[in-house]
């Protein structure tokens, strides 16, 4: 359960160029099943999201995750949150350009120092489940689209982490690669993560697995 | 501990990665990296040898030489002075040296004529420095003929060379006796060129020195604490020298350096916000770009460095023999003695490894304590 | 897909890169420790060189290194004239190479002074 309390979030406060994101925002999402973020481009579902996702602060107001409240936490403690409890998505994937997949994958892992066969083992087990095992060893820049997107997801489930954040993860592929995406994101939830999607797609909002949908306009609920 | 190191092993392979990116620009930087630094080494280790030569082989020069000055130039010294030097207390033994210098127009080379004061060669005969030797192709029992001061020729027989390994201080030299040096520079019968001085007790030295100015207002002392410590400072602006002569390189490079590491380029940039986003810790970032500095910096000062020590001791410090050498037809063939100085070479180490690294640290550090949400953005 | 993407024992570095960039940062290591020992035995085997070099300064009252031949000054800098290099003016440029390398002794070494 994350729960929010009159969460705002504003960028460049007191210039001319002043920016509210997200204003008094009080809202409980579940952290199982798949929850999307609908709204126009400028409706501050990005900010939400990078909110819940320990990346960002709100200017004010409180986030509580499981109960435990995340807006205050220092950085390095924000840091190890964000390591251990969310993988993340991103709309341009955001993969490392001149390191191959494999390494892409096992990059959040770094700064635990886990065991580096097992490392390996188990970015390896991932890209086989993704059908990527052939890019292994490929630079990351090669890839398709889809293939970026599934290298993303690996990225993302390294660290096993309970939940996926997906910032308009279709925005960049086909109506195809987009639904073979949801199906995939569906596996997830089946495995018991918890999915929170930003999305203006209907293709995304509409879907059947989609079990809740928060719509926002101009930082406010809907 | 283990985990300690694993992370930092892991935080390596991500700076070596991301350096392997740009294999060219990297290797360049690294080569021009380590010839900086293999000039400022090779600089250092040849004068730290010199240095270090000298000061031990120059322990046993005169410990008081007199000189005469006429009107503040170097003059002959009458040989009525031992007397007057033997009445000054705590002076020794005392004797009078002859030498001088003789340009032979044949090879365009100085020599230094000098009268040894045990075993003198037998009238008519010569004992040579290999480089007078080398310049003039000759070996002993080989003539060699001179034209004296008065402009009548003179012919010596080689009776000898001195050692090869003395080069370093002898390659100049022509031993002869003292009737055929008096003859040959038409030397007045009464006058040395300068004295030599023991002196008794070797902590009155300076002592000495004084009584004699003071005696003998015409002549200056020379202590052989002074010898060498011209020597010291010889060396040690010649090494200065050649570090400003580098100034513009080095500064050069800190351009070039701080163009490098300072200017972040927006990928740079974006890739310091994924990793953050991922789940790196500011302190990560940070040591990880430290980790690429570092393997930059370590590579080009070991690669620098062993050269530099490479080029001086076995290649007798080559590439610096034309500036060495200048006008000299005499250049001794000498090998450096590798003495090395840890404090130097230590000191070398910080200063070429410890800026580089600061300065990929410091621009990354302002960049990596911005929140990760940008990627998003 | 190569299937010899087999375990790494855990005290091993944790990629390829950084395993042998640090087996040659240790090589380079080593040959710079070893350049302090190849210095000690080096200095050490050449004593009797040295030793040899300095019975003959003390054998024939040698002054200087027999480095710069090309001018008394150079030559013998210890015994130099004062300010010989620079007859004209201290300043003046000076007509060898070395001149440049070389300084005139400096007048505060000189313990002439009472």
């Amino acid at each position: 359960m994350i729960r929010l309390d009159a969460v705002s979030k504003v960028y460049n406060q007191g210039r001319h160029n002043e920016v509210w994101a997200v204003r008094d925002l009080r809202l409980e999402l579940e952290t199982r099943g798949i929850t999307v973020l609908k709204g126009p481009s400028g409706s501050g579902k990005t900010s939400l999201l990078a909110m819940l996702g320990c990346l960002s602060r709100p200017s004010s107001g409180r986030i509580h995750l499981e109960g435990r409240l995340l807006s205050n936490l220092p950085e390095r403690f924000m840091t190890q949150v964000r390591r251990s409890t969310f993988g993340f998505i991103f709309q341009r994937f955001n993969l490392i350009r001149g390191l191959t997949v494999l390494e892409n994958v096992m990059l959040p892992a770094y700064p635990l120092a886990p065991d580096p066969g097992r490392l390996r083992d188990q970015a390896l087990g991932l890209l086989r489940q993704f059908r990527l095992e052939e890019r292994a060893h490929n630079k990351s820049e090669w890839l398709s689209g889809g293939e970026a997107q599934r290298t993303a997801i690996c990225r993302a489930l390294i660290n096993d982490p309970a939940i996926i954040i997906a910032d308009e993860p279709t925005a960049n592929l086909d109506s195809q690669l987009s639904r073979e995406l949801l199906t995939l994101i569906g596996e997830l939830a089946d495995q018991g993560k918890g999915i929170l999607i930003s999305s203006h797609d209907p293709l995304v909002f509409d879907h059947a697995r989609v079990s809740r949908v928060v719509e926002l306009r101009d930082g406010r609920l809907a | 501990m283990i985990s300690f190191l694993r992370r930092q092993g892991y935080l390596l392979e991500y700076s070596l990665a991301s350096l392997a990116r740009r294999p060219g620009k990297h290797l360049g930087l690294v080569l021009v990296y380590a010839t900086l630094v293999f000039l400022l080494a090779s600089t250092l280790l040849f004068t730290q040898s010199l240095r270090q030569e000298s000061a031990l082989v120059l322990a046993e020069s005169p410990e008081l030489i007199v000189q005469r000055l006429l009107a503040g130039r170097h003059d002959l010294i009458p040989a009525s002075y031992l007397e007057q030097l033997g009445t000054i207390r705590g002076v020794g033994e005392r004797y009078g040296r002859l030498w001088g210098y003789f340009y032979d127009p044949a090879v365009r080379a100085n020599y230094t004529l000098m009268v040894p004061r045990a075993a003198p060669p037998a009238a008519g005969e010569v004992q040579l420095g290999a480089g007078v030797a080398r310049a003039r192709g000759l070996s002993p029992g080989d003539y060699l003929s001179l034209r004296s001061a008065r402009g009548e020729p003179f012919s010596f027989r080689i009776a000898a060379l001195l050692p090869a390994d003395t080069e370093l201080v002898s390659s100049d030299l022509m031993l002869l006796n003292a009737q055929d040096f008096r003859r040959f520079f038409d030397f007045p019968a009464d006058r040395f060129t300068d004295i030599v001085l023991r002196v008794r007790n070797p902590v009155e030295v300076r002592k000495v020195a004084e009584k004699i100015s003071l005696a003998l207002p015409d002549t200056r002392p020379i202590l052989r604490e002074e010898i060498l410590r011209t020597y010291d400072a010889v060396f040690g602006w010649r090494q200065g020298l050649v570090f400003v002569l580098l100034t513009g390189a080095m500064l050069a490079f800190v351009i070039f350096a701080w163009d490098r590491a300072s200017g972040l380029s927006g990928e740079e940039r974006r890739e310091i916000g994924i990793l953050k986003a991922i789940g790196w810790e500011t302190g990560d970032v940070l040591r990880m770009k430290f980790w690429e500095g570092a393997a930059l910096s370590l590579t080009a000062f070991l690669l620098g460095y062993l050269l530099a020590y490479v080029h001086v001791f076995h290649f007798a410090a080559v590439l610096f023999a034309p500036v060495l050498k200048g006008w000299a037809v005499l250049y001794p063939d000498f090998r450096p003695v590798p003495f090395v100085d840890g404090l130097q070479v230590a000191t070398l180490f910080f200063f070429s490894v410890f800026p580089y690294t600061v300065a990929t640290i410091i621009p990354i550090w302002r960049a990596a304590i911005t929140d990760p949400d940008q990627v998003m953005r | 897909m190569k299937t010899n993407l087999t375990t790494v024992p855990a005290t091993q570095a944790p990629g390829r890169r950084s395993g042998l960039f640090l087996l040659t940062l240790g090589l380079g290591g080593l040959l710079f420790a070893l350049t302090f020992v190849h210095a000690a035995l080096a200095s050490r085997a050449a004593a009797a060189d040295i030793a040899q070099r300095r019975d003959l300064v003390a054998a024939l009252d040698l002054t200087d290194l027999a480095l710069f031949t090309e001018a008394r000054y150079t030559r013998h800098p210890s015994q130099a004239d004062m300010h010989s290099a620079f007859q004209d003016h201290p300043l003046a440029l000076d007509h060898f190479p070395t001149g440049t390398l070389v300084p005139a002794p400096r007048p505060g070494l000189a313990a002439a002074q009472p």
